[in-house]
């Protein structure tokens, strides 16, 4: 009956739930789904990383290849991330070029790359002028049941974490790069930022976390990323409902808590990762 | 049943300001394929150009259909077409209340009026609100802000760079106060429109 109820009239199902304060998965309005992380799982990537969040899953995939910088920036390297929406996620994507999500939440992590400064690009200097790093980030989403923001984001700064670069010296005589794979070392990473998603309803309630269902219900979104100092590198919310400055008060206190929490679960794994 | 459909086409081209079957959409939608058809200058010169063009179109569409209500008007299309003739620093906010009046001059019902406004923080978090390119381009941290009408609230918001919790409800209350300027502006614009006629 209640299955019944759900297809005919969504919304109010919604909610029904929404008035005791609880949503259809049994979470309360602020509470975030489980969230798992697997770092280093594909050995043929330079760092990698796998992020749940309840059921939406999003793989990182980190290569590091040789370029020449960039003209007007000789000393510095390139960041280039891609997020792809393929059809095996979700039915409403389909095959071929990237639509317009993919297209949006590729911009939003280059945006997140660009203003957290979350790694220094005069750091993926070689040879200035002449030699740089270049890191593919590419991001799959798996599984797609909506917040895919901020398990990108935390796919990404895992995958971050895990990558390591061999040493590379240029020999004077030849000009050429000369690849020591033996010695290889961890990327300096300056800050750590975590997003956080709501989504708001009737114009009133602010629910963390949407599931797929959700989104496709709610009046708007809103995602803030935060670093560990509690300084905003974005914030991000496409249009939709309106929302007070007291209610956005409430969504950056919750993300205070969210950035809290991932770091905690991030040092973990990557703790019980180190001996290698 | 040939000629029928041909006058039919006659009466939407020449529609003008005068609603069609299918409401004030009907002329927007032609005037919008022409402009296409002749301002689409090296559509593919970057890919990254190009991405950046499409969130901005999503962030402007995303603030139309908040506030637009378009059950009034079902299985009808609303382009809107926005042409840069100028970029002298906050585009997207001009953007936005380009988007806004056009709205109005359409006809088109909606729940309130919105406006865009930039902010940028500089190096000594002082506050310059709509800044020109060269200041955008100084700043440590640029965020733009679309308000609605009836009672300031936050529709839209877009940043970029590093900023403080305190330095975001500092600009947003810049940012509010500023948007009070710019519905009084397009009240007296509208009033001298429509005083004329």
């Amino acid at each position: 009956m209640a299955a019944g109820f759900k297809t005919v009239e969504p919304l109010e199902y919604f909610r029904r739930f929404l008035k005791e304060n609880c949503r259809p998965d049994g979470r309360e309005l602020g509470e975030f789904r489980t969230t798992t992380v697997n770092i280093g799982s594909i050995s043929t990537a330079d760092g990698s990383a796998l992020v749940k969040l309840g059921n939406t899953t999003v793989i990182c995939g980190i290569k590091a290849e040789f370029a020449a910088p960039p003209t007007d920036a000789p000393n510095k390297g390139y960041v280039v991330p891609n997020v792809d929406l393929p059809p095996l996620c979700s039915s409403r994507f389909r095959s071929g070029p990237p639509g317009e999500e993919a297209q949006v939440a590729s911009q939003f992590i280059a945006d997140v790359i660009e203003n957290s400064q979350i790694i220094q690009k005069e750091d993926l200097c070689i040879s200035p002028g002449k030699l740089a790093w270049v890191l593919y980030c590419d991001l799959i989403c798996l599984d797609y049941d909506g917040n895919i923001l901020d398990a990108c984001t935390f796919a990404l700064l895992a995958a971050l974490k895990n990558v390591q670069l061999p040493e590379v010296t240029i020999n004077e005589e030849t000009a050429l790069a000369e690849v020591n794979l033996k010695k290889q070392s961890y990327l300096n990473i300056r800050t750590h930022p975590v997003a956080t998603s709501f989504a708001v309803f009737d114009d009133t309630l602010l629910i963390v976390d949407p599931t797929g269902e959700e989104e496709h219900l709610a009046t708007g979104t809103l995602t803030v990323v935060m670093d560990e100092e509690g300084k905003l590198c974005c914030l991000h919310k496409p249009g939709g409902s309106g929302l007070t400055g007291a209610k956005l008060q409430d969504c950056m206190s919750r993300a205070v808590t969210r950035h809290k929490e991932v770091k905690k679960l991030m040092d973990e794994v990557i703790k019980s990762m180190k001996p290698k | 049943v040939e000629g029928a459909m041909q006058t039919d086409a006659k009466i939407r081209t020449a529609g003008g300001t005068e609603p069609g079957p299918q409401g004030p959409g009907c002329s927007l939608r032609h005037f919008a394929c022409e402009q296409n058809l002749l301002s689409r200058p090296d559509g593919s010169a970057s890919f990254l150009q190009g991405v950046a063009e499409k969130s901005r179109e999503r962030l402007i569409r995303n603030t139309c259909e908040a506030v637009v209500l378009g059950t009034l008007h079902p299985r009808t299309s609303i382009t809107i077409v926005l042409q840069v003739v100028s970029d002298a620093g906050s585009l997207l906010a001009c953007c936005l209340n380009a988007a806004c009046i056009a709205l109005v001059d359409a006809g088109v019902p909606m729940r309130a009026l919105f406006c865009g406004v930039t902010c940028a923080l500089d190096s000594d978090g002082t506050l310059v609100l709509d800044p020109t390119a060269k200041q955008e381009k100084e700043a440590r941290a640029v965020l733009t802000f679309a308000l609605d009408s009836v009672d300031q609230k936050l529709l839209m918001s877009t940043t970029k760079g590093l900023y403080s919790d305190a330095e975001l409800q500092q600009c947003l209350a810049a940012a509010q106060a500023a948007s009070q300027h710019v519905f009084r502006f397009y009240r007296e614009s509208l009033q001298r429109r429509y005083s004329k006629s």
